[in-house]
């Protein structure tokens, strides 16, 4: 059963993709109607489309059109599957959280190991109390439609001072073709802690599964937080995500996200700085192929003085696929002595790809030093004729150009382990290009 | 058995010919020398051996132990032992030299159906090539040629093809932009590797280098014709009496 | 240095405002009614004894822009305009048919002699002193077309111009004179449909300027125009349409001031360029519109359209913009690089005070193969002004070897305006090369302090460092322009530092 959207469906139907699903959606019920009144949110808007200023590059009713009812609860089965999947892309050493079709799964989880470092809930039961991670502070269609449908979600609570040794990795596993599973996390780091969360984007069959995640997330003052994301979705895949992250005062956050699958994906992350002091390393890649869409957008808002932030962003686009980037530095009036980065670059493999950069400057505060560069262009003709005349065939030859491109932004992964993963899972997109 | 023949070559860039039907035969073991003025094509010839896009053959043919060259790519003919030493050798952030040394020459062996190198065993060799030209290996971790002094870049070269091994080594105007101690050891790396298998031809438009590479036979180049060969005198009377003699007889 | 000391002398001779343009002539003047309708389109074509097809051109416009919306995307925050509430057509009451400049209303004239217009075919603009060695007088001349709200009220050097061949004249007269050329090209960047303002404009343009250079020739002078706005409640609705044929070269100025007035006045001009092969065409720009007064109130909003259409191959349109003015700017001349090797260029300096707001940019589209574009923005933000760039890069799938390089910087003065970028970039084929880098800062305390501690005030060091700032942009304007927009940017920037 698919449903329409609303732009060009009759509303019945869009009604019904709520409807169906709100048996299965946890909650009280008031978390149930906050829930009824953002997915009124969601049919009022319909799905973004290119004439809405953010979605210009990324028109998801053209792009996916519908969204699928929500995925069946996992089975045996689909959790047999989802645990080989698990096997495959766990990070050595991390302590696993896994939500699988959008239900968290505790048989595959290491929720004991947690103990003393990490309070740990599912989302299902935080919202037996109250609505309040189903609230966010800007909100758009997709955003209305992930609080409307959320079924589970992990809720982690980084005690003040903690110093978490290995990473957390909270994977998603998709075993179900032709259904959505919308995901809500939230992660309060505390101060001074110290701790690295990694999210994997996985599939466990291919199929043309939807994802919709949103991640919450607060630093407390002091903390040093590495936040890695993988978006490795199978090639039919939709993924749209949305991360909110607040940053406190002197806190050290470094994220990085990677996308190397999925025929339609957007992350989209509004990150504050909202406290003095703090270094913000905003990092990411997009290697595309086939006819893949991969949107980076990040809204990097310094709201206090004295932030640094530095973005780096590499696109690596073959075939037909189409690669967008969207970045805005904000700095508010008051945001004094901000120094704000960005250099986003793109590298065009073939005559029909696409690269779409759009890095914007909002400034309210004179006391700055703020700028961003952007490039587009092909693999350099006389770097790849050295390399040949030196007997690297060409493939090979463009596998270390472009793994030499994308390396400036993998390098910002400070971890010397989780880097090596992240040129591992660079290495096999490298090894699929035709 | 002639190493390298280049037999009536005509090679166009864009809808200009720059090659007029050059022929050149070079054995083993020999050093050539081919000068000329600015203009006559001398480049030009090393870039078509090694296979560089943009360069349409006309006519002719390039056998490089007696098989067609022009058929095979430009990795094929590295593999094949062809090294070019680049006049200006390119800079490639983010690749570093060691790795790019591993992976060329690991590239080369296989395509040959020789045995990969051993990380140990590559180290091992590439230090002792390193040292001899005096290279610290600090360069080695560095990007390749980022950041390299014009003689640090021909120094690279050379410790490529002291790795690699090739059995023809092109040089293209080693000595642009380099000064005289620059270019001695670069020379010196280069006569180290001299050796009765090996054939070397030198491009260059001054005589000098060729006081410290010495050749076995000098070409002169002009209007992309080989106007005149001989002996090593043959430079000095070049760099006695100019080009100009020769700009007509082209 | 003695570029700045002037300033500083010019603003000491202001009094409490500094926009010297604000005056008002007195004049009788003949309006249209208020508000706009089929009537108001037909009585302005009437009013310009238009053939039928320009009327009908017109009222297709109209009837379109009645299925329109205003534009809501750019970074300007203005009340509502109640477009009823405007007169479309005002033109000073002529005496008598007037045959010479001896026969304008001495009025008229004497607005322009204030404004430091050469309406007399002199050779020079005010402040410019001839240099030695540049005594050919065809060097210095400027050919001017006199834009007095709805109409031209002058032009000059058309006789010279004609010789050499070239088209200079009021746009109303072109559309009798030489149907042919403006049938062929009017609307042919600009298409009526375009944008809300650019179809309004369609509807009721009233004059404008018009050029045709033909094949092979060098205009032998600057062309220029100067575009006042004089009656209370009027828009101005100008359209400029520049056709350089085959081989040929012309450079064109134009220069815009309004009276002082409380309320805000609509200005909303189209400009068509067309090169064609191995043509170029370099188009400058001083606006000054009435910005508005300390409090934010009234001033000119400036809601136009440029185009340039690099129609042939090799090809060059070049623009080149200093904004001081308006109150609102909404402009973002653009280039089609349509033609194989063509290129454009576009190099602004945009410096908003007190309340104005600005967004203005461009766009470069690259159609044609091997074709190039260079972006150099400045902008200066002060007072409680909003300052943006917004520009559009795009390399077609077809457009091989396209080449882009753009460099857009900000400086803020003051803690309580903005400065903001938006560049869309989107590359659509694997051999463009594109470049594009942005930064914001602010004037540096270290260099102020260090000009302050070597004598000079204040005033004087922010003159300095803005000068020098810009001074990229300003090399590309025609000398007389450079100095003129030179003062200009100082005077703005009067009051910004405390």
């Amino acid at each position: 059963m698919n449903v329409a959207v609303a732009k060009t469906g009759n509303g019945r139907a869009v009604s019904d993709l709520f409807a169906s699903a709100e048996g299965r959606l946890p909650g009280s019920p008031s978390v149930i109607a906050t829930r009824r009144e953002a997915f009124g949110t969601y049919e009022r808007l319909g799905l973004p489309h290119r004439r809405i200023e953010e979605w210009k590059y990324t028109d998801l009713r053209a792009l996916v059109g519908e969204v699928l009812p929500l995925a069946a609860a996992p089975d045996a089965a689909a959790l047999k599957r989802a645990a080989e999947a698990v096997k495959t892309h766990a990070i050595a050493g991390a302590r696993k959280l896994v939500l699988v079709d959008g239900v968290f799964a505790p048989d595959l989880s290491d929720v004991k190991a947690l103990a003393g470092q990490a309070g740990f809930k599912t989302l299902r039961e935080s919202l037996e109390k109250d609505a309040g991670l189903l609230k966010t502070a800007s909100t758009d269609a997709v955003i209305s439609l992930n609080a409307a449908m959320a079924t589970d979600g992990v809720v982690l609570d980084i005690a003040d001072g903690a110093q978490l040794s290995t990473p957390i990795q909270i994977l998603h596993i998709a075993t179900s073709a032709s259904a959505s599973a919308f995901t809500r996390s939230r992660v309060a780091i505390g101060k001074g802690a110290r701790v690295t969360i990694v999210e994997s984007f996985i599939s466990a069959s291919a199929g043309a599964y939807q994802v919709n995640d949103a991640v919450l997330i607060t630093v407390g003052d002091g903390a040093d937080v590495a936040h890695i994301r993988l978006m490795d979705d199978a090639p039919d895949a939709v993924n749209v995500s949305s991360h909110f992250v607040t940053i406190g005062a002197a806190v050290k956050f470094n994220f990085f996200n990677m996308t190397t699958g999925a025929a339609v994906s957007r992350l989209q992350g509004f990150i504050t700085l909202a406290g003095e002091g703090s270094e913000l390393s905003a990092n990411g890649v997009n290697l595309l192929q086939k006819t893949e869409h991969g949107d980076t957008t990040l809204v990097v808002d310094h709201a206090v003085p004295n932030c640094v932030s530095r973005e780096v962003f590499r696109a690596v686009i073959d075939d037909r696929a189409h690669s967008v980037f969207q970045g805005r530095i904000i700095v508010r009036p008051d945001a004094q002595k901000t120094d704000g980065k960005m250099m986003t670059r793109a590298l065009l493999l073939s005559d029909e790809a696409e690269a779409d950069n759009k890095p914007e400057l909002e400034i309210f505060a004179d006391d700055v030093s703020c700028g961003h560069g952007a490039t587009a262009g092909a693999l350099d003709d006389s770097l790849l004729f050295y390399l040949k005349a030196r007997g690297l065939p060409e493939k090979q030859a463009q596998a270390l150009l472009i793994q030499a491109f994308v390396g400036e932004a993998i390098e910002q992964i400070a971890d010397d382990g989780l880097r090596e993963h992240v040129i591992g899972i660079a290495e096999r997109w490298l090894e699929r290009r035709s | 058995m002639a190493l390298l023949e280049v037999k009536d070559l005509k090679v166009r860039v864009e809808e200009r010919e720059i090659l007029h039907g050059l022929t050149l035969t070079v054995n083993e073991g020999e050093v050539h020398a081919i000068m000329g003025p600015n203009g006559s094509g001398k480049s030009t010839l090393s870039h078509v051996i090694a296979g560089k896009p943009g360069y349409e053959v006309t006519d002719g043919q390039i056998l490089f132990k007696g098989e067609d060259l022009l058929e095979m790519s430009p990795d094929e003919r590295a593999a094949k032992g062809v090294f070019l030493a680049f006049q200006y050798p390119v800079e490639i952030p983010g690749v570093a030299t060691m790795t790019f040394l591993r992976t060329a020459l690991n590239a080369q062996r296989k395509a040959r159906g020789e045995s990969e190198y051993s990380t140990p065993d590559f180290l091992k060799k590439v230090r002792e090539v390193s040292k001899s030209l005096n290279i610290p290996q600090d360069m080695l971790k560095r990007g390749v040629n980022v950041g390299f002094s014009g003689g640090e870049k021909k120094r690279n070269e050379v410790l490529q093809m002291a790795l690699f091994e090739p059995s023809l080594c092109i040089l293209d105007e080693m000595d642009s932009g380099l000064d005289i101690d620059a270019l001695r050891i670069a020379a010196d790396g280069v006569n180290a590797l001299r050796s009765p298998k090996r054939a070397m031809v030198v491009i260059t438009h001054y005589q000098r280098l060729l006081n410290y590479i010495v050749p076995d036979v000098v070409h002169v180049m002009s209007k992309g014709r080989v106007v005149k060969s001989g002996g090593k005198e043959l430079a000095l009377e070049l760099e006695a009496s100019g080009y100009a003699q020769f700009e007509d007889a082209a | 240095m003695p570029a700045v000391q002037e300033t500083v002398e010019r603003v000491k001779r202001i009094d409490v405002d500094q926009y010297r343009y604000g005056f008002e002539t007195l004049i009788d003047s003949e309006k249209a009614p208020k508000g706009l309708s089929e009537e108001i389109v037909k009585f302005i074509s009437q009013k310009k004894n238009e053939p039928a097809w320009m009327l009908q051109w017109r009222l297709e416009a109209y009837r379109r822009w009645l299925t329109m919306q205003e534009p809501t995307w750019a970074r300007v925050d203005y009340p509502k305009i109640d477009f009823q509430d405007l007169y479309y057509y005002a033109a000073p009451k002529p005496k008598k048919t007037v045959t010479s400049l001896d026969e304008i209303d001495p009025e008229i004239l004497k607005t322009y002699e204030k404004l430091g217009i050469p309406l007399r075919e002199v050779a020079m603009l005010e402040g410019v002193e001839p240099k030695v060695g540049e005594d050919d007088p065809a060097r210095r001349k400027i050919a001017v077309d006199a834009v007095f709200d709805s109409v031209s009220v002058a032009t000059t050097f058309k006789a010279e111009l004609k010789k050499a061949g070239v088209i200079f004249m009021p746009i109303s007269e072109a559309i009798r004179e030489h149907p042919e050329l403006v049938q062929k090209y009017l609307g042919s960047v600009v298409p009526t449909s375009d944008n809300f303002y650019a179809t309004l404009n369609s509807a009721v343009f009233s004059d404008g300027s018009f050029v045709y250079v033909p094949p092979g020739v060098r205009c032998p002078m600057e062309l220029s125009t100067y575009f006042r706005i004089n009656e209370r409640n009027t828009g101005q609705f100008e359209r400029t349409l520049i056709i350089a044929d085959k081989g040929s070269y012309v450079s064109y100025l134009e220069g815009c001031t309004a009276p002082q007035r409380d309320e805000n006045q609509l200005h909303a001009a189209v400009v068509e360029l067309v090169a064609h092969d191995d043509a170029e065409i370099k188009y400058s720009t001083v606006q000054n519109w009435y910005p508005g007064n300390s409090e934010g109130k009234g001033g000119i909003y400036n809601f136009v359209t440029k185009r340039g259409d690099c129609r042939g191959d090799r090809s060059k349109i070049s623009w080149t913009q200093v904004e001081t003015g308006s109150a609102i700017t909404w402009k973002y001349p653009s280039c089609i690089l349509r033609g194989d090797n063509s290129s454009g260029e576009f190099y602004s300096i945009a410096i908003s005070n007190g309340f104005q707001q600005v967004d203005s940019g461009t766009k470069m589209i690259h159609l044609g193969k091997n074709t190039s574009s260079r972006i150099i923005s400045k902008g200066i933000a002060a007072g409680k002004s909003q300052n943006t760039y917004r520009g559009l890069v795009t390399a077609h799938r077809k457009a091989t070897g396209a080449r882009n390089f753009t460099a857009c910087d900000s400086l803020l003065i003051g803690d309580k305006c903005g400065a903001h970028t938006v560049p869309y970039i989107e590359a659509k084929n694997s051999s463009a090369t594109f470049e594009h880098e942005a930064t914001t800062s602010k004037i540096s305390e270290d260099v102020l302090f260090y000009c302050i501690q070597r004598g000079l005030s204040q005033e004087e060091a922010v003159g300095l460092v803005v000068n020098g700032f810009v001074k990229d942009v300003l090399q590309q304007l025609p000398m007389e322009f450079a100095v003129e927009a030179q003062k200009l940017i100082s005077i703005s920037l009067e009051g910004s530092v405390g």
